[in-house]
């Protein structure tokens, strides 16, 4: 087992970090502070999982949101997907092993990964609506949030949903209220059976070790971590029991990466534009400047008017 | 026949100077809105574009204000830009006269050389590129735009389409600012122009100096003679 965080003190604790621990701030150019925080990180083990969803009525209870009575459409998915209150969800995927010929049920418990290399706050074109802290956790402020969904075409996961009330974004905040003051997120704290642990960074990966070499001796020979490279790794990682095939599990991303379609709106195309821009008003300016108006002279009025006078009128 | 760039309401009046009636009020009433909505547009967008120029949001009461409004405007000016494309279109048909003037675009661009160009109907090749370039980014603006457009029309795209559609959007913007500065500076730097869409009319002097063949079509009667739309 892993050792659990303890309780908190009932004595008021100074959050362990805030505005002055910010890696990056969106639409702004900051600069961070000198000393990064150790990197936190939840580690979901998927083998351990017993698709209660306990972690997602934590998450509800703990962040104080209500979700939509919905319907039953004959899968375990409550709600169907993730909404601007559900920052959680349980997905059940049915697979049939092709190898062993049982039946597997891979439940993941899906939510913002908490890029090293955000998306959402590359694409967020207002400043300071998302932040990412030293210790690798990335939240969105809503009070700067103008609600245009650009961090929805910035995520390579495909998590934030935008509210139909107030029109901002929300996702997994990785409870970075109870981080603050030395607690672990909800989700994990109401975890029944420990699939979810929470640490620092190099604590889950040594913690996701054993997890992987205790599913290889029971026969999950391609167990591994997830911990995808392509957005610099993530402060919410996976133990998969399949992990040379993620996207067994509800469509995982094998290999996310910032879609380079967004790299390049928000890379080349912003420089480039303005650029194009300012240099269509200059060329306008200096063409003005080296030859004068271009003005109708004398003699162009009295052709005219020789021309029109001909005419019955 | 009717030359087709000769419009209607488009008259010559013999005087000192001699005066050509060229836009209709219901014209111009319709180039300036369509000329507001794309000014706000152009803000409003830049806004959101390029992080240095977000306090441009300010203009419209913060980011959310102009989130939501940027979008609103932007249908007015595809129904603006739609009943100029109505009023307009036949005008500006290409021509073989201007391939001619676009190959001389050195005399075009020298105040002193318009004599060495081919006489040039109601528009010139030049302003029917500004046009029909409008008339594309339009459409592909509106395309966009409404794909992105995600507090009614989300749930409809697919989230790569949509990444697709904002970089489209954000590309055909830039064109249309770059050819909105054309046609303003055109307008600007060949003076007695504004006066067109202002007060509907231009000098005679004008329109026999930039476009001397409707000039001619107008004063020889192909098209409206003035005694025809008593409107003076």
């Amino acid at each position: 087992m892993f050792p659990p965080i303890p309780n908190p003190a009932t004595q008021p604790v100074a959050p362990k970090f805030g505005e002055k621990d910010l890696l990056r701030r969106s639409a702004s150019s900051i600069t961070p502070p000198a000393q990064r925080q150790t990197e936190v990180a939840k580690l979901i083990d998927v083998s351990k999982c017993i698709g209660c969803k306990a972690c997602q009525s934590a998450c509800l209870e703990w962040n104080d949101l209500r979700e939509e009575v919905g319907v039953n459409v004959g899968v375990y998915d409550n709600p169907h997907d993730l909404t601007a209150n559900s920052w959680t969800l349980m997905r059940y995927t049915e697979y049939e092993n092709p190898e062993s010929g049982n039946l597997e049920w891979l439940i993941r418990k899906d939510g913002c990964m908490h890029c090293e290399d955000p998306g959402c706050l590359k694409a967020c074109p207002a400043p300071g609506a998302i932040v990412q802290y030293t210790n690798g956790i990335v939240d969105f402020v809503h009070e700067n949030c103008i609600g245009c969904g650009y961090c929805v075409k910035g995520c390579p996961f495909n998590i934030p949903r935008i509210s139909k009330v107030d029109h901002k974004a929300y996702k997994c905040t990785l409870c970075s209220d109870r981080v603050a003051v030395g607690q672990g997120p909800a989700c994990q704290k109401a975890c029944p059976t420990q699939a979810i642990v929470f640490g620092t960074k190099d604590e889950m990966k040594t913690w996701a070790d054993k997890r992987v070499t205790d599913l290889k001796s029971r026969g999950y020979k391609n167990a591994g971590l997830y911990d995808p490279p392509g957005v610099g790794g993530t402060h919410v990682m996976y133990v998969l029991h399949h992990a040379d095939k993620p996207q067994l599990y509800a469509g995982l991303a094998n290999d996310p990466k910032i879609s380079p379609i967004v790299e390049i709106w928000k890379g080349l195309t912003k420089y480039a534009g303005l650029t194009a821009i300012a240099a269509m008003a200059t060329f306008g300016f200096l063409h003005h400047v080296v030859n004068g108006p271009n003005r109708v002279s004398r003699e162009d009025e009295q052709n005219a008017k020789k021309l029109a006078g001909g005419s019955a009128s | 026949m009717t030359p087709r760039d000769v419009q209607k309401g488009d008259a010559v009046h013999p005087g000192d100077p001699v005066v050509v009636d060229r836009y209709t009020a219901a014209a111009r009433i319709n180039h300036w809105i369509t000329a507001a909505s794309l000014v706000l547009l152009a803000i409003s967008g830049l806004a959101l574009f390029h992080p240095s120029l977000y306090w441009l949001t300010g203009l419209f009461g913060g980011g959310q204000t102009t989130r939501t409004i940027h979008p609103w405007i932007g249908v007015v000016l595809f129904f603006g830009f739609f009943g100029l494309f109505l009023r307009f279109w036949r005008a500006n048909l290409w021509e073989h006269t201007d391939n001619v003037w676009l190959r001389k675009a050195r005399d075009v661009l020298s105040p002193d050389h318009e004599e060495n160009l081919p006489e040039v109907g109601k528009y010139n090749a030049g302003q029917k590129m500004v046009f029909w370039s409008m008339s594309v980014l339009i459409i592909v603006l509106i395309t966009s735009g409404v794909v992105i457009w995600d507090q009614y029309f989300s749930q409809y795209t697919g989230v790569e389409q949509k990444r697709i559609a904002v970089l489209v959007h954000s590309i055909a913007a830039i064109v249309a600012i770059c050819v909105w500065i054309i046609h303003v500076y055109a307008a600007i730097w060949v003076r007695g122009t504004i006066s067109a869409m202002t007060r509907g009319r231009v000098t005679g002097g004008w329109a026999w100096r930039h476009h001397r063949r409707w000039l001619k079509e107008l004063v020889t009667g192909k098209g409206d003679r003035p005694n025809a739309t008593p409107a003076e």
